[in-house]
């Protein structure tokens, strides 16, 4: 078998300029977590669906497991550690805790990503509108409400 | 699961990409939004022993108006969001804006591209059934025959079957700027939304003094590849655009499903008729405004 290939890519990781050499079938939500060591996002379906590995990259929120680490060169990636760290995502964080819209918390890092995605466009959105937005989400345990509730609330607040 | 391995190459031009695939062939796989490609790796039902990735190359990215003004540009790198909110597809190509709600979720329409749902060719993608009702214009490339055009309608050969050969690459998707008597119509049924259509309608209209002038109605979801009613494109023709109508053509379009296509062929013509009823009658009543 042939050795696989390897590739040097710089990353601007939560606002820091890092270097490192990732194998090319590395995907960023593995490299993120063994190669960079930021365990927040996390590995769900890795076919794209359930959402829990939702990072930024340059800025919109894309799917971890569906993204080559090696894709990353050169671009900006914020991860649930960044956005915590810097405070953006605070309210909606306190949001989450306040109205229960997390039980497990294993979605969590990808509903906060999504969920801020959606504050920080400034839309006035419905709850119906939410619930499209987070469609590409799946939480096992707390039947959505919660979290619609948390969004809608952060949102709400923004408009005033 | 992990995507089985592969090479890695990310070239910065359209003739870098062409002599790739050239050398290549059928073992490389073009990589743009990756959002099914890489999900069809990771569950090991797809491999490319190459993995060409256009991402960087900066000709492929942009929706633009043509310069004559007759169609808007979608670059191979276009992402659906991109698509989605651009000024130009609202105003000169509303049946792609208005489809465009039923694409995926939002972290994939932000990385997907509308030019790769193009080139997959799935059944119960909404990007194929749009070229196929517009007869959009597919801009193919390669190292051996330079630029050629396939209108959307010559292009969907099957299952994930199209005429793009092995060297060529899809570099973008033309889409006809909407004539003003036009109409257009969008409706697609799934369990959740954003995700795959059991049954999908796409239609264009053009009424003419209060007639119909002509009719593109599809039918997606339930075939290999987007399907044109012939059956309701000769039936409107020249036929007021009325309730009764409506009800009849979606009948004619839901009984040309093929058994042999999609299973349970009752219900999938139920919900054909029902759902191309709803999109016709919608689309009448705007010309009865209109008009």
């Amino acid at each position: 078998m042939r050795d696989s290939q390897v590739q040097d890519i710089t990353v601007t990781l939560n606002g820091e300029r890092r270097e490192f050499a990732v194998p090319v079938r590395r995907n960023l939500v593995d490299f993120l977590r063994h190669d960079a060591g930021l365990t927040g996002s996390h590995v769900g379906c890795e076919a794209g669906i359930c959402g829990a590995c939702n990072v930024r990259v340059d800025g919109v929120v894309v799917r971890g497991c569906l993204m080559f680490a090696v894709q990353a060169d050169g671009r900006v990636v914020d991860t649930i550690e960044g956005i915590t760290a810097s405070g953006e995502a605070e309210a909606l964080q306190q949001a989450f805790v306040e109205r229960n819209a997390l039980q497990c918390g294993y979605c969590t890092p990808g509903m906060l990503m999504t969920g801020l995605e959606l504050v920080n466009s400034g839309r006035m959105v419905s709850r119906e509108e939410i619930r499209e937005e987070l469609s590409g989400n799946f939480c096992r345990c707390t039947g959505y409400h919660a979290i619609v509730d948390a969004i809608e609330h952060v949102v709400e607040r923004g408009r005033k | 699961m992990k995507a089985p391995d592969f090479q890695y190459c990310c070239p910065k031009t359209i003739d870098e990409v062409c002599e790739l695939l050239q050398s290549h062939g059928s073992d490389a796989r073009i990589l743009a939004g990756g959002q099914s490609l890489v999900p069809a790796m990771n569950l090991r039902l797809s491999s490319a022993e190459l993995l060409i990735d256009i991402n960087r190359v900066q000709a492929l990215e942009g929706v633009s108006l043509s310069e004559d003004g007759s169609y808007v540009r979608v670059g191979a790198l276009a992402r659906h969001a991109q698509v989605a909110a651009s000024e130009l597809i609202a105003r000169h190509v509303p049946l792609v804006h208005r489809a465009m709600k039923y694409v995926a979720h939002p972290a994939i329409r932000n990385r997907g591209t509308c030019c790769g749902s193009l080139a997959l060719a799935d059944p119960s993608a909404e990007m194929p059934a749009c070229a196929v009702t517009l007869n959009a214009t597919l801009v193919l490339q390669s190292a051996k025959d330079g630029v050629r055009e396939v209108p959307a309608r010559e292009f969907f050969f099957g299952l994930y079957d199209t005429a793009r050969r092995d060297d060529e690459i899809l570099i973008e998707v033309r889409w006809p700027c909407q004539a003003a008597q036009s109409l257009v119509g969008f409706h697609e049924l799934s369990r959740r939304h954003g995700d795959f259509a059991m049954v999908g309608i796409a239609a264009q209209c053009r009424i003419e003094n209060g007639l119909v002038d002509s009719l593109a109605l599809i039918t997606f979801a339930t075939s290999p590849v987007p399907r044109l009613s012939a059956q309701a494109q000769a039936l409107a023709q020249g036929q007021r655009p009325t309730p009764q109508l409506a009800q009849e053509l979606a009948q004619a379009a839901a009984n040309e499903l093929d058994p042999d296509e999609v299973a349970e062929i009752e219900i999938r013509r139920y919900q054909a008729a029902a759902l191309a009823r709803r999109v016709l009658s919608k689309m009448f009543q705007e010309a009865d405004y209109a008009g």
